[in-house]
């Protein structure tokens, strides 16, 4: 057994269960927070290279239990690239949560909900088992139940109604659809289920129940995963909930948990719902583009900074499962030009559509640092004006300019402003929706951009520009945090803005990574080698295994 | 079996989100625990049928062989389905505990039940 890919699993884990036997003292479970948190970085950079210098994915089986009957752990390309994101945004969030956050949420055990939160988000992108996904996502909903409902207020309870509500009823769909698709394929490993469905012929007329049944599940898994990932017409709770807890919280959420939704839409609907993919992909790809629509218009008409931010996260998940679709559509459009002969063009729609997934991963990695780092800055914004409502502040520009300039370059960043990292991975959907031919649906997304461009120049005119107003609100110098404190909140801010620079100055390598995992994400059967080689083997030999994969499929055949 | 095992998960499903659409939270909380048993109860049913019908017997190795083989495994009972909603008892034990606590906090903070009146937070 591999101990290495776990590591970001076991990590957080340890460190969330030190914090509990230090809970008395805040010093020394800080001390124990951050350490693990740095340990955690650490782990993410040894899994990353290991992956890189491999060029294949890792795999990890619990105990020596061998896949599929065990728990298997899966490092590929994707899951690194997440879950090195992970690592940098809980580091951040973790040092700017020590200087804004009060003593009481603290001490009522923040810090290991927490690193639980983390644990659970690693085990999400690093598990090979759908199952073992449904359990990281209750371990995960669990400590953010908790975290957003933390200190009791009547806003944060009423907001954490609404979240629980919406995110059981996913997690019931997602058990319903788990179990559906055990009694069609008999399987729930990833790499297994792969195999298994690919070897069914479903335009055979014989197998049209099974197809019918696996698009049933497909949806089902769709609306499950849309409602985590925040996608149109699910993404109600969202806006409802993210402002009520503190901002550090809401940051952490907003960095992590939807893409969490959005990577579980990846990685199910590739190796599993390859069956139907004019259908599926369609569907999605419409709510994507609804949702970019929706959310950007939503954010359009708020006063509040973190609304404003929570509506834009609805458009941006849009931006990223366009992405996925576009590239679904164009990888499965190339292999019926190649069964039609047409090499040309064949090959074009394979580029476009490692594009347009490559522009996707960018897309999670620099909304996962830049819409987080958002967050924190209203935060901020918070702290020093004691509001975030854009009508009641200003003139935070001549009051701080620090802030400004990182807000200024967060911002732009999210926008997609040219040499900031949003730029990179519009310009790659964009260019990859053009070449597969998907005209309007890269007409609405560069429409949102401008919009999105409009929110972030709304804020940046009413906090920053505009001079404070005469009945506004101000935090009194002395009610202000210590200047210890603001310099905690301040350091991660500045660093995750450079980070957006330097990702998008230096976009090449980190470019170059998201294309290989791409690839990787598209051409399952090296993840199905790593995972399984004796399920590979049996493939070889073909006749043996569609006779296998007959039984096992035959299920809800009569 | 399979067909009344069906009828009634999509009776537990129609009676939970009849629950859930109520008003009041305490009803909120008895849908979403009705709609876990909906769905351990779904995966129960869908771990028992195959082509040729019901399987029955328990899902025990015979002796020196190392996995469920041949005739065998096709009328044996798969045994992953309980072993699955076990896991999935356990999480929605713990979820459904939560959220009593939750409900009652926020009964107690905004004085009541009517999720008609917990709008605060949607209004911009």
């Amino acid at each position: 057994m591999l101990v290495l890919p776990m590591l970001p699993i076991l990590i957080p884990l340890t460190t969330a269960i030190v914090c509990l036997f230090v809970r008395n003292s805040i010093p020394a479970m800080r001390a124990v927070s951050v350490t693990g948190a740095v340990a955690l970085v650490v782990a993410a950079a040894a899994v990353a290279l290991r992956v890189h210098a491999d060029g294949a994915p890792i795999a990890s089986q619990a105990a020596g239990w061998f896949a599929p009957y065990g728990i298997t752990i899966v490092a590929d390309e994707l899951s690194v690239i997440l879950v090195v994101m992970t690592a940098i945004v809980q580091l951040g969030v973790l040092i700017y949560a020590l200087g804004a956050l009060d003593a009481r949420r603290e001490k009522a055990f923040f810090h290991p909900l927490y690193h639980t939160l983390i644990t659970a988000v690693c085990g999400a992108f690093l598990t090979g088992d759908i199952f073992n996904m449904y359990v990281w996502f209750e371990v995960m909903l669990l400590s953010s139940f908790v975290l957003i409902t933390l200190g009791g207020e009547r806003a944060q309870l009423e907001g954490g109604i609404k979240y629980v509500t919406l995110n059981l009823v996913s997690s019931a769909l997602f058990l319903t659809a788990i179990g559906l698709l055990y009694g069609l394929a008999g399987t729930l490993n990833f790499a297994d289920l792969h195999v298994a469905l690919q070897a069914v012929d479903f335009s055979d007329p014989a197998n049209s129940d099974s197809k019918e049944m696996l698009t049933l599940i497909a949806m089902l898994f769709l609306a499950a995963f849309g409602i985590k990932a925040a996608l149109w017409p699910f993404f109600f709770w969202l806006p409802a909930s993210y402002h009520t807890p503190p901002p550090v919280i809401a940051a952490i959420f907003a960095g992590l948990l939807t893409k969490v939704g959005v990577y579980s839409v990846v990685r199910v609907f590739t190796l599993v719902f390859g069956h139907d993919p004019g259908f599926v992909y369609t569907v999605l790809l419409v709510l994507a583009t609804i949702s970019m629509l929706s959310g950007v218009l939503g954010a359009a008409v708020q006063y509040e900074v973190r609304r404003i931010l929570a509506f834009h996260s609805v458009s941006q998940v849009g931006y990223m499962l366009m992405g996925f679709a576009i590239a679904s559509l164009a990888w499965h459009g190339a292999g019926e030009a190649q069964l039609a002969g047409d090499a040309t063009s064949a090959a074009s729609l394979r580029t476009a559509a490692t594009l347009a997934l490559a522009g996707s991963i960018y897309f999670i990695f620099h909304h996962g640092i830049v819409k987080m780092n958002l967050f924190l800055i209203a935060g901020l914004i918070e702290k020093r004006k004691g509001s975030a409502q854009l009508k009641r502040i200003g003139g935070l520009f001549s009051d701080d300019w620090p802030l400004a300039a990182v807000f200024f370059v967060t911002s732009m960043a999210l926008a997609g402003i040219p040499i900031l990292s949003g730029f990179w991975a519009k310009l790659a959907l964009v260019r990859a929706g053009l070449m597969s031919g998907q005209y309007l649906v890269i007409g609405v997304s560069l429409f949102v951009s401008i919009l999105t461009l409009f929110s972030m120049t709304k804020i940046w005119a009413e906090a920053f520009w505009k001079p404070q107003p005469d009945d506004g609100d101000d935090v009194p110098i002395e009610f202000r945090p210590t200047a210890g404190r603001m310099a905690l909140m301040f350091a991660p801010t500045a660093s995750f803005a450079a980070i957006a620079l330097f990702i998008g100055v230096g976009v090449g390598p980190l470019f170059d990574l998201c294309m290989s995992a791409a690839r990787g994400v598209l051409e399952p059967m090296v993840y199905v080698e790593a995972v399984n080689p004796a399920r590979l083997e049996a493939m070889q030999a073909q006749g043996q295994l569609v006779e296998a994969a007959d039984d096992v499929i035959g299920g809800l055949t009569p | 079996m399979v067909v009344l095992l069906s009828l009634i998960v999509g009776l537990i499903y129609a009676m939970s989100i009849y629950m859930i659409l109520r008003r009041s939270v305490v009803k909120l909380i008895i849908g979403l625990a009705l709609l876990g048993h909906g769905a351990n109860l779904l995966i129960y049913t869908a771990g028992m049928v195959d082509a040729s019908g019901v399987r029955g017997n328990p899902p025990l190795i015979t002796e020196g062989s190392y996995t469920l083989g041949g005739e065998i495994a096709r009328t044996v009972a798969d045994p992953l389905p309980p072993a699955l909603i076990l896991t999935a008892i356990v999480i929605s034990f713990a979820i459904v505990a939560f959220a009593a606590v939750l409900v009652k906090r926020a009964y107690q903070e905004v004085g009541t039940d009517d999720l008609d009146k917990m709008i605060s937070t949607d209004l911009a």
